[in-house]
């Protein structure tokens, strides 16, 4: 069992969890990186590279669909069915949505741009998010924060450069929103002063029980 | 079974807030798995062993690049490069920390609930600062020294110009770490700095809403995702000459 040469302990939850399959490709990043240089940071991939995108990148671009339609769908059913939502929250829900939405339509091209086939929008089930304002915040910062930590565990197995500059672009983004949603719930803006990275498995199983089977 | 699902939705959420209250972050709570489990070496272990297999999936890397795909026990060597970018995120990191530290001795922040955010804040950044040190260190490098940055003006400024300036070095600090995520080489490396970006990226959010920059009055949000959908990055020399009013004066 060799050893990282960074053993932080403070880093331990940072780790990069469920490097299974994508693994050894983030090792020829290593050596990718080299040659690629390094790109300016730009959310779309643009179709110059002319070549098939990596299959593990397109894996995970697919699976940040997944939650960025989530999101959308989310915000566009509070806006429609959360009746004392009002204000600033409901300006912030159609805030959030555009940018959702724009995640959404992003992601899609990216992973068509890169010889992908993007999913399609799963049916989504939220429970009792929406039967006051106080539940849809609940459920927005579990989503927000989950999305955070969903692009945190990811981004380190992206092998394109690209592909990494816009996950970075939009982790940022959902950081936001994070902080923004916590704030109106009553809440500090961070958890921590680490975000945890989590792993598919993880963000799935958080999120399973909003999926309709 | 979906009935199921639906039952158990709340409990989900129960335990993913625990998950992310909890086990998150808190530096007590991180040295307390100090041990063989880290989860970086177990990515270097992965990264190592899967180093046989990608002979058999992918060309060979250019020779010049290329590490040795065989007989590797070794994980990679953080490269100087990646060590560089640490120590630029320790500066930002020494100058937020003792931003908030003189704003906190100031006194002139006297709203209770800023205060304690500015207390909050002002501690993450320290922890951001002994992290960057101690994977500086453990990854051979040599850490930079505090610039002790000087804030004086803006304290003197008073509290509107406090908050202003706290929300325009948060958002440099998110720009700066999203401007070298391209460019680390190392996973690991980059594990550790994307989790403290989306946390200046928190602060940033707060701070551009507490100085007033978005949210009242049904204002256009752009005060606090100030970039729309895609945050921008910015490169080293962009974030160096932003920072450059709060270094000391050389004399």
């Amino acid at each position: 069992m060799s050893e990282s040469r960074l053993m932080v302990p403070a880093l331990a939850d940072v780790q990069v969890e469920g490097l299974t399959r994508s693994a050894f490709l983030v090792r020829s990043t290593l050596a990718a990186g080299a040659v690629y240089g390094m790109g300016a940071i730009t959310p779309f991939v643009g179709s110059a590279f002319g070549q098939k995108g990596d299959e593990g990148d397109i894996e995970i671009l697919n699976f940040a669909l997944t939650l960025e339609f989530l999101e959308s769908e989310f915000y566009k059913r509070a806006i429609r069915d959360v009746k004392d939502l009002s204000g600033d929250v409901l300006d912030a829900a159609e805030q959030l949505l555009e940018d959702e939405d724009a995640h959404v339509t992003a992601l899609e091209t990216t992973i068509k741009d890169l010889g992908g086939k993007a999913v399609k929008a799963p049916a989504f089930n939220f429970g009792d998010s929406f039967k006051s304002a106080k539940d849809f915040l609940k459920t927005a910062v579990i989503f927000e924060d989950t999305g955070v930590s969903a692009y945190n565990g990811a981004a380190p197995s992206i092998k394109s450069k690209d592909v990494l500059g816009a996950a970075g672009s939009i982790v940022q983004v959902e950081g936001r929103h994070a902080a923004l949603m916590r704030s109106f719930d009553g809440e500090q803006a961070t958890v921590g002063a680490f975000d945890m990275a989590l792993d598919q498995d993880a963000v799935l199983e958080a999120v399973q029980p909003f999926i309709k089977e | 079974m979906q009935e199921h699902r639906m039952a158990s939705a709340p409990d989900a959420e129960q335990e993913l807030a625990r998950r992310l209250t909890e086990d998150a972050a808190s530096r007590k709570n991180f040295l307390r798995m100090v041990g063989g489990v880290a989860g970086v070496g177990a990515l270097a272990g992965f990264v190592a062993a899967c180093g046989g297999e990608q002979t058999t999936t992918t060309p060979p890397p250019p020779a010049d690049t290329a590490v040795s795909t065989e007989e590797e026990p070794e994980p990679e060597e953080i490269s100087k490069g990646d060590i560089e970018i640490l120590n630029y995120a320790l500066t930002l990191e020494f100058l937020e920390a003792k931003f908030y530290a003189d704003v906190i001795e100031s006194g002139e922040i006297t709203d209770k609930a800023l205060a304690k955010t500015a207390k909050l804040f002002g501690d993450e950044e320290q922890e951001h600062v002994e992290v960057l040190i101690d994977t500086i260190k453990s990854a051979g490098g040599k850490p930079a020294k505090d610039p002790k940055g000087n804030f004086e003006e803006v304290i003197a400024g008073g509290p509107e110009m406090i908050l202003t300036a706290a929300a325009v070095v948060e958002n440099l600090g998110a720009a700066a770490y999203l401007g070298q995520a391209t460019r680390i080489k190392s996973p690991e490396v980059l594990a550790a700095a994307l989790s403290i970006h989306s946390v200046e990226a928190r602060h940033a959010a707060a701070l551009n809403t507490a100085a007033g920059f978005g949210f009242a009055n049904g204002e256009p949000l752009q005060g606090s995702i100030p970039d729309g959908p895609f945050a921008v990055g910015m490169d080293m020399a962009a974030v160096l000459e932003a920072v450059a009013p709060y270094l000391p004066k050389k004399s």
